[in-house]
């Protein structure tokens, strides 16, 4: 049958490295010492979940994934709301805020942490000093924000593309007649505009959680998870336990909570989905 | 008509379009300006904006000291590669469940896409040994491969959703006039599907050219593409600004274009047809 190779290809590529992962993680086994390895039953999971840097990690995680996606949505509407007048040259306009987009994870973060946020020679600190104000060492005063702020950038474009969209659709008829029946410009955006957006938004949630709950790129070539572990997420503990300490039973841990967590969200996000595409 | 644009309103929604798809576009622009800087000017307070010495010796730098053209080559295999061998793998699955759709398509579809939510960092372990026992650490093939099945579920979506659209009626007309298979398939439906395919293509080539977690994760130098070669200016090369502009100028330009040739079809891509 035609779909055969792809199904069995994704079949294997989940379910053999998903069993390894579960396998090594009962395990005590340790890459610079590997004839030690020895069963552990649950002992990595009790180590990972009550190791103080998976919760600060799970708390960074949050913190990024939230207020990026928040970022995103809030910036997003109006943008894509303006991008939806009638503005001379629209077409160039667009292409500038989808741009960022395209601009892969290494390149934008070390660009922004350098050209922009470095605190003595960063456009930043220039601007900063023009207004008289203190200059921002970004990546040691508030290095999660740093982060969020670069995400968001690169992740803004996708949003307001959608959203954008999606306005393109939206009836001109049902907003004339609105306003023929005297309703304002806000209350025409409450009533009609924001409930047509609920499905793209919805939509842009589910996508950019999975995709913002793997952030690694940004966080490996900045900070490498630090100062301390301010910056660390789950998917940046998970890398330095297994490729930095070697610790592979604690790492499968980690990644099989890591797992449990994604797909906790994508079980809701589904169901949201679901429904909305029902409705 | 209280919708007719005045001109006004044409003038002051065109100000802030402008003023802010400049502000969200800048960091790149400052980026390009900076690779045509001496490393003094690029340092400069306050910042040398259009005034400065422009040169294009940073250009010859990153490609002398470092080899630029062997990473962008990389680059070049990896995204290709991945991308032509998803689609081959693709092509027939999304054809069958589009065209002769069971009970169970939507829940293969379904269960497709819940691989790609299953989070890379699940799994780095056991693809790392495995990568390294099987000698797969820092070659093409292993990134070939790994970009190949990571991405494999979004153009297996993409695909099904064009193919969708071309309506069946079409197939049984051209039946009726006595096509066979062979020409059913190379003059009505390869035309109507070269679209779909060519917006699959251009999506997945972009996701896989700016891919970060597994390049950086199973490549070091060798099979090492434009993301990991960037990544090493991250260290004390990062004080040589102008030269990481310049390598990110030339590392990034090639798939801004790309992107922008296909930003209509980016939004339907990834979202999985749920906003068109």
């Amino acid at each position: 049958m035609l779909l055969t190779p792809a199904v069995a290809l994704l079949f294997i590529w989940m379910i053999v490295p998903l069993a390894l992962t579960i396998y090594f993680s009962l395990l005590r086994y340790n890459l610079l010492d590997s004839e030690s390895a020895q069963f552990v039953g649950f002992e990595n999971f009790r180590y990972f979940l009550t190791d103080p840097a998976f919760l600060a990690s799970l708390q960074n995680t949050l913190v990024l994934v939230g207020s990026v996606l928040g970022l995103t949505i809030l910036l997003g509407i109006p943008l894509a709301l303006l991008l939806d007048q009638p503005v001379i040259g629209r077409n160039i306009v667009r292409l500038m805020v989808i741009a960022p987009f395209f601009v892969m994870p290494t390149v934008s973060a070390l660009i922004w942490k350098n050209l922009l946020m470095h605190p003595v020679s960063g456009l930043f600190a220039w601007i900063a000093k023009l207004f008289g104000a203190p200059s921002i060492d970004w990546f040691n005063d508030v290095p999660l924000f740093a982060i969020i702020l670069i995400v968001s950038w690169q992740w803004l474009p996708f949003a307001t593309l959608i959203l954008l969209t999606a306005l393109q659709s939206l009836d001109e008829e049902q907003k004339e007649a609105a306003e023929m029946d005297g309703a304002g410009a806000l209350s025409t955006f409450i009533y009609i505009t924001l409930p047509h957006l609920a499905r793209p938004i919805t939509v842009v949630i589910l996508i950019e959680t999975i995709f913002l709950l793997t952030v690694f790129a940004e966080i490996f070539v900045t900070t490498g998870g630090g100062p301390g572990l301010q910056t660390t997420n789950i998917a940046f503990l998970i890398y330095s336990q297994a490729l930095i300490q070697y610790d592979v039973g604690g790492a499968s841990a980690g990644g099989l909570v890591a797992v449990v967590i994604a797909n906790i969200v994508a079980f809701f996000l589904v169901r949201i989905v679901g429904r909305n595409l029902e409705a | 008509m209280a919708r007719m644009a005045t001109s006004r309103h044409v003038a002051v929604s065109t100000i802030a379009a402008w003023l802010v798809g400049f502000l969200i576009f800048f960091p790149i622009l400052w980026m390009v300006l900076a690779s045509f800087k001496t490393e003094l000017d690029a340092f400069a307070i306050p910042p040398k904006f259009l005034f400065f010495h422009w040169t294009t010796e940073n250009y010859a730098a990153v490609q002398e000291r470092s080899d630029y053209v062997h990473h962008a080559l990389n680059s070049i295999i990896v995204a290709g590669g991945s991308t032509l061998i998803a689609l081959l793998i693709a092509i027939p699955a999304a054809w069958s469940m589009a065209f002769s759709p069971t009970k169970r398509t939507k829940d293969v579809l379904l269960w497709m896409l819940s691989t790609k939510m299953m989070p890379p960092v699940g799994v780095l372990v056991p693809i790392y040994l495995i990568y390294r026992d099987f000698g797969l650490l820092d070659t093409l093939t292993g990134l070939v491969f790994i970009l190949c099945l990571g991405n494999l579920p979004i153009v297996i979506w993409m695909l099904f959703t064009y193919f969708k659209e071309i309506p069946k009626d079409i197939l049984e007309a051209a039946r009726m006039d006595g096509a066979t298979i062979s020409r059913e398939l190379v003059y009505v439906l390869t035309p109507m599907a070269v679209p779909g395919l060519a917006s699959t293509l251009l999506l997945n080539l972009i996701l896989a050219w700016n891919e970060a977690f597994w390049t950086l994760n199973l490549s070091t130098l060798q099979a090492a593409p434009l993301t990991v070669f960037i990544a090493s200016y991250s260290s004390p090369e990062g004080l040589f600004w102008a030269k990481l502009s310049a390598a990110s100028t030339l590392a990034i330009a090639p798939i801004l274009v790309l992107g922008w040739f296909s930003q209509r079809q980016l939004v339907r891509g990834l979202t999985f047809g749920a906003v068109k």
